[in-house]
């Protein structure tokens, strides 16, 4: 019997490990092969841990598994009491557009084979026989913009580093996806790490860099296990190394673990990280691309910037620029989390409305009640409310609205949710993880801290001063944490103004 | 256990920097293996890897400090992490945060009188629909309450 069990973090932190002990005790006391292939996650973290099973050529899924279910599957999958049907036949997945995402939970994830019978490698050889110029156009004409948070175009960032002329020159992959609400790097990196290195090895191509570094988390340390993996099976392959795929161009690459510091997932910083030193932002210009790790040009690019690459070598850039609305091209794998009654990874192209994402695909909150707010682009960003659910979900619609698409994360909250200190809490955050470089965030984020407490106390001048540091930090903080830390405050502040007190009603 | 003297432990140091001599941007990578050697960044290592990397002492505990991973002593017998991030919060991490200390007998960021438990914030561990999400001595658990954080701890004898 074959049985596909994910290995995905979330998927062993609701008991994985149990389950796949449990079918191995199972199958010797039945005296039945098994055939156990741990996977990554289809995203439906509701479901985990989800089992799969192939019935009539189609895999069913059975779920969420506990070790007490596994003795039915035995029995017959069709009939098992937590049967689901044909995985692809299930909603979320049919109203998916899975592009970045395509092999996740569908093959195992170290296997180079498994992986290349799933289109893999097909867009690693086409770029193989394209100039660095066709491959960074071909980036550029896919319209793909940087899925860390800034959402800059990835061609033209590529395109600055080819052009800079230098003895050696970097691809770094930025897996320091420290935002709350947000996962699918390490989905990713744990359910398809081939795609993200064969991306680094396109970009490598590319821009004419040879060597790579992903920066990946501490607090990741299955990703780090299965990447790790991936690279070693990569080089032994020839997929790495001094003549990739045999084509006499050299990219290698290797894994760094962080060390719990949030400020690293900003670029500069990550670099000074890289280089052995205190991750301490670096004031721009220059830019990375120009003058990024040791002083060379590098590119720097989020997980799934990088891992989608892949994709659009494999079907083109007119492909993949199809999808999408406005400025935002493709697809964004959503990763909706919190107080949820469906939460995961989806994929979807851009523009779908907020509303529908909350309501319909994530079906509303787990604890039965109203959606209160909806904090869209990690700690950083800001609280979106149900009147806002129409806004589409695309760059600059999201920043139209107020908010921040980010990395794009949705964290829910119900009516229980208490604003004000979720708006302490960003300060205090921002407070903690500050590098200290720049005065506005480092002493700006501990006055916000005590100013909220001071509204929370009832003073009634604090409201108009919060505002003003709200406004200090956001102008003139060095980089997007101490510049950003502000947008959870000042939108709760806006939505719900009356939870900041009858303090703000005397200030004004 | 073995014998752990000056000279097994600066052995140890040695080899560390060894495995690491002419990668590109080491310093990391070696407080890593440091920690996992010793249980933490002892003071004393300080001015050997700073010597092996033609760095200050000054630069190298710079980058000690700067880092949350590192310690500058051992942590308890068994480290608790709680996620203390948005996502948690939405599902009850604060109450899940007050449950620990209470259980654990110390307040968050702390370790316990006899060194059984240390108790820690993580501000997130990626199991955001999940939550609250928490790591006991390196498992990841999600959907954690008091309870099966109490049963986490007594399996392992915290």
């Amino acid at each position: 019997m074959k049985v596909w069990l994910p290995r995905d973090a979330a998927a062993k932190a609701l008991g994985a490990e149990a389950v796949a002990a449990a079918l191995e005790a199972e199958a010797a006391r039945r005296g039945v092969a098994l055939e156990l292939v741990r996977t990554g996650s289809r995203g439906m973290v509701w479901l985990e841990p989800l089992a799969e099973v192939e019935i009539d050529g189609a895999r069913h899924a059975v779920g969420p598994m506990t070790a007490a279910d596994v003795p039915a599957l035995f029995d017959g999958a069709a009939a098992h009491p937590k049967a689901l049907g044909p995985v692809e036949a299930l909603d979320w997945m049919r109203a998916q557009t899975r592009l970045t995402f395509a092999r996740c939970g569908v093959i195992d994830p170290l296997s180079l084979s498994d992986y290349a019978a799933h289109g893999g490698l097909a867009g690693l050889r086409r770029a193989l026989g394209m100039a660095p110029a066709e491959i960074v156009a071909e980036v550029t004409e896919s319209g793909l913009r940087g899925r860390g948070g800034a959402g800059f175009p990835t061609g033209l960032k590529w395109k600055t580093v080819l052009e800079a002329e230098a003895p050696q020159k970097y691809i770094v992959c930025n897996a320091d996806e420290g935002d709350s609400g947000t996962f699918a790097d390490r989905m990713l990196m744990e359910g398809d790490p081939f795609t993200l290195i064969e991306g680094m090895a396109i970009a490598g191509l590319g821009v004419g860099a040879t060597r790579g570094y992903v920066y990946l988390r501490s607090e990741y340390p299955d990703a780090i296990e299965v990447m790790e993996a991936a690279v070693r099976l990569a080089r032994e392959a020839g997929l790495l190394g001094e003549s990739v795929l045999g084509s006499g161009r050299a990219f290698d690459m290797e894994i760094r673990a962080g060390a719990g510091a949030y400020v690293c997932g900003e670029e500069t910083s990550l670099l000074n990280s890289l280089e052995g030193k205190r991750g301490i932002v670096r004031a721009k210009p220059p830019l990375p691309a120009i003058e990024g790790l040791f002083g060379r040009p590098t590119v720097v690019n989020n997980v799934l910037s990088l891992a989608t690459v892949p994709v659009i070598f494999e079907k083109g850039a007119a492909f993949y620029a199809d999808f999408g609305l406005g400025r935002s091209r493709g697809t964004i794998p959503l990763q909706i989390a919190g107080n949820v009654a469906r939460g995961g990874l989806f994929e979807t192209a851009f523009g779908m409305p907020l509303g529908r994402i909350v309501e319909e695909i994530a079906g509303g909150t787990a604890s039965g009640r109203p959606v209160k707010a909806v904090q869209v682009g990690g700690p950083l960003g800001a609280y979106m409310v149900p009147a806002q659910f129409d806004t589409p979900f695309g760059y600059e619609e999201v920043d139209g609205a107020g908010g921040l698409v980010g990395h794009a994360g949705l964290t829910v909250f119900d009516d229980g949710a208490d604003m004000l200190e979720m708006a302490r809490f960003a300060m205090e955050f921002c407070a903690v993880e500050s590098c200290g470089k720049c005065t506005p965030c480092r002493i700006g984020a501990v006055r916000g801290v005590e100013t909220l407490e001071r509204v929370r106390a009832g003073d009634a001048a604090a409201v108009g001063l919060l505002e003003d540091l709200c406004e200090t930090m956001s102008a003139g903080s060095l980089c997007a944490l101490g510049g950003f830390a502000p947008f959870p405050v000042t939108s709760a502040l806006k939505h719900f103004p009356e939870e900041f007190g009858a303090a703000r009603e005397a200030a004004e | 256990m073995a014998l752990d003297t000056t000279e097994t432990r600066h052995a140890r140091l040695e080899a560390i920097l060894d495995a690491h001599a002419g990668r590109e941007g080491p310093l990391l990578p070696i407080l890593h293996d440091v920690q996992a050697a010793f249980g933490c960044v002892p003071a004393e290592t300080i001015p050997r890897i700073a010597d092996r990397l033609n760095l200050t002492r000054a630069e190298v505990h710079g980058v000690v400090s700067f880092y949350h991973d590192f310690r500058d002593e051992p942590a308890g017998r068994v480290v608790v992490k709680i996620c203390r991030a948005e996502a948690c919060k939405a599902v009850g991490s604060d109450a899940l945060a007050a449950a620990a200390e209470a259980r654990c007998g110390v307040a968050m960021g702390g370790t316990a009188p006899g060194g059984a438990v240390t108790l820690e914030p993580v501000y997130c561990l990626g199991l955001c629909a999940c939550g609250p999400a928490a790591m006991v001595d390196g498992e990841i658990l999600g959907r954690m309450d008091a309870a099966r954080l109490d049963a986490a701890l007594t399996e392992r004898g915290a």
